[in-house]
């Protein structure tokens, strides 16, 4: 283990580390505990610079229950879902298909498709903007739900094919090569053999895809227009031009669109970081 | 005994063309759903930068007429010049991250539960973040203003100085990107060698020359993977710039990916042509990234 474990050290660096650990910890959120100090403390206090003081008034309850009563917060967040979900299944499925032909059949263009997965996955977005703009908006999928989970979906699919087959290339061979000897069929070999075998990337890419696309907001600005299928990310940045003056609802609003990731990532944690780690072990 | 091998002669043709036939299948969907909405736009997309289009009527070829604009177009200068500065301030973010890294990497009480708050940035949405550092600047009621005013200085109204602006910017971007490069650095010290540890430890190494000479060099894939993500990263800053400035004060904390936005999409015209240019100047840069990825990657695969 490196550095040297603390246990090894003096009594005395022991407890600097404890007493260290916490204050970093509060210095490395300070923003984000300012902001929610922020977002329950009453407008008074911010109109008259009480922003760090202890609040006159604690209004929890009061002002997040504003942001829903003020603004089209529920709209947004069920947008999102209805954006984030839809995704996440159908980019992992497409994900689980071609990551298993990549990783199971040995064939001349294997490498090819699978390099152009990888590259596809860190283009700028900028360079897809104008034609996928101009595709939704020709097909009726312009500022619909449906336009921004295909146009998710398809971007997915490369870091998930990615992600898929380094983790099938890591199953034993002899598992599928067996189920041939036994004339299974290549369709019930991936259903029955393999894919039971990759519920542990499918947790991690799941969580991994669901934070993605929930924190999306380019492509949520470039094809929506109104309010009626922005997800939260884009709402919150309008309330933002609306709320002029009124931090703590702006804060409370901000912290609405992080909970559910955030959520999230504490259920899913060993899977989280399993998925965004994968690759950064072994290379 | 030719009864039984006839069968078998028959699934070993049956399973040669099953076997060419069915990776095709499989992949088919996947194919389809990347080809349409990213292989071709990129080439859509290099093919409109040759024209001039407002998106509504007619569009008209110019050859090569958006690039040499983008010559003398000052605030092309002004983006790139911030990428530039953004790539080089945003690296930052692996060595950081690498220091949380190594003072998280020890076993007591709740190290798990700070482990996971540390990583906490990362997984929240860029534009909140943007939110959370717009409050934290702000010069009126802002933290920081009350950092410097209760030391005796002048609050810095740090997001409308054209000077110091994009640093701000990047400041803010480089807190979720620390917490990523520092989970990647964990779980690389996890699978540090104990023995190479031990040998090394025998030969006398200890603090920097350990981490310098038998840490890092194992670290390598960790630091990899940081430094791609966070080139990516850095050459993707929309959001954050979105946000927190629009590109302003006049233009100056404008990056690539933004400007190209405000070009093509925004009520500063839609000159979707030049905009497409933008766009293909990023992706060049992109490209060589990429290319090195793929190369590191190409290797790995014929190593293997």
């Amino acid at each position: 283990m490196f550095p040297k474990p603390i246990a090894t050290r003096s009594s005395s660096y022991q407890l600097f580390y404890k007493i260290a650990l916490p204050i970093a910890l509060i210095f490395w959120l300070l923003p984000l505990l300012a902001i929610f100090m922020t977002s329950i403390r009453s407008s008074v206090d911010i109109n008259t610079g009480n922003v760090f003081g202890w609040p006159s008034q604690f209004l929890l309850i009061e002002n997040y229950s504003e942001v829903f009563k003020r603004s089209q917060a529920i709209l947004y967040l069920k947008n999102s879902f209805f954006i984030t979900v839809p995704t996440v299944v159908l980019s992992v499925l497409l994900a689980c298909l071609a990551g298993y032909a990549l990783a199971i059949y040995r064939f001349r263009w294997s490498l090819p498709i699978f390099f152009i997965f990888v590259a596809g996955n860190f283009v700028p977005f900028q360079i897809l903007m104008i034609p996928v703009r101009d595709m939704s908006v020709s097909t009726g999928l312009y500022n619909t739900i449906m336009g921004q989970v295909l146009f998710h979906s398809a971007f997915q699919t490369g870091f998930c094919t990615f992600f898929m087959r380094n983790f099938i290339k890591e199953l034993p061979f002899e598992l599928i090569e067996s189920g041939r000897i036994e004339g299974v069929g290549e369709v019930k070999i991936f259903l029955y053999i393999v894919l039971p075998l990759v519920k542990p990337a499918l947790a991690a890419l799941s969580v991994l895809i669901f934070t993605f696309v929930w924190n999306d907001f380019f492509w949520a600005t470039v094809l929506t227009q109104g309010e009626s299928v922005k997800p939260i990310t884009a709402g919150v940045r309008s309330l933002n031009g609306q709320y002029v003056n009124n931090w703590h609802l702006v804060s409370a609003a901000s912290l609405i669109a992080a909970i559910p990731p955030v959520v999230m990532f504490f259920l899913m944690q060993k899977h989280f970081i399993a998925g965004l780690t994968l690759g950064s072990v072994k290379q | 005994m030719r009864r039984s091998n006839y069968p078998n002669y028959s699934t070993a043709i049956y399973l040669k063309n099953k076997l060419a036939i069915s990776p095709w299948l499989f992949l088919m969907p996947g194919i389809i759903f990347f080809l349409i909405y990213v292989i071709i736009p990129i080439f859509q997309s290099i093919w409109v930068s040759f024209y001039e289009w407002d998106g509504l009527g007619q569009a008209q070829w110019v050859g090569l007429a958006n690039y040499v604009e983008l010559l003398d177009d000052e605030y092309f200068y002004t983006s790139l010049k911030n990428n530039f500065i953004w790539l080089v301030l945003y690296l930052l973010a692996v060595p950081l991250g690498l220091f949380i890294a190594l003072f998280l990497n020890q076993i007591v009480f709740g190290i798990r539960f700070y482990k996971s708050l540390f990583f906490f940035p990362f997984v929240i949405s860029q534009v909140v973040v943007g939110l959370i550092f717009s409050w934290f600047y702000n010069p009126n009621f802002g933290l920081l203003a009350h950092i410097f005013t209760s030391l005796g200085f002048e609050p810095i109204a740090i997001l409308s100085d054209e000077n110091l602006v994009t640093y701000g910017i990047i400041f803010a971007g480089l807190w979720p990107q620390v917490a990523y490069c520092m989970i990647l650095y964990l779980t690389g010290l996890s699978n540090v060698s104990r023995d190479l540890m031990e040998a090394a430890r025998l030969d006398g190494a200890k603090g920097w020359k350990m981490l310098w000479y038998v840490v890092l060099p194992q670290l390598r894939p960790a630091t990899f993977i940081s430094v791609v993500v966070t080139v990516i990263g850095a050459l993707r800053s929309f959001d954050m710039v979105a946000i927190m400035t629009e590109g302003g004060p006049y233009g100056s904390s404008n990056v690539l990916a933004y400007y190209m936005f405000e070009t093509a999409l925004s009520e500063y015209g839609f000159r979707l042509g030049y905009g497409s240019a933008i766009a293909t100047v990023l992706f060049f840069i992109m490209l060589i990234y990429i290319t090195y990825f793929l190369f590191r990657l190409y290797k790995n695969e014929k190593g293997a």
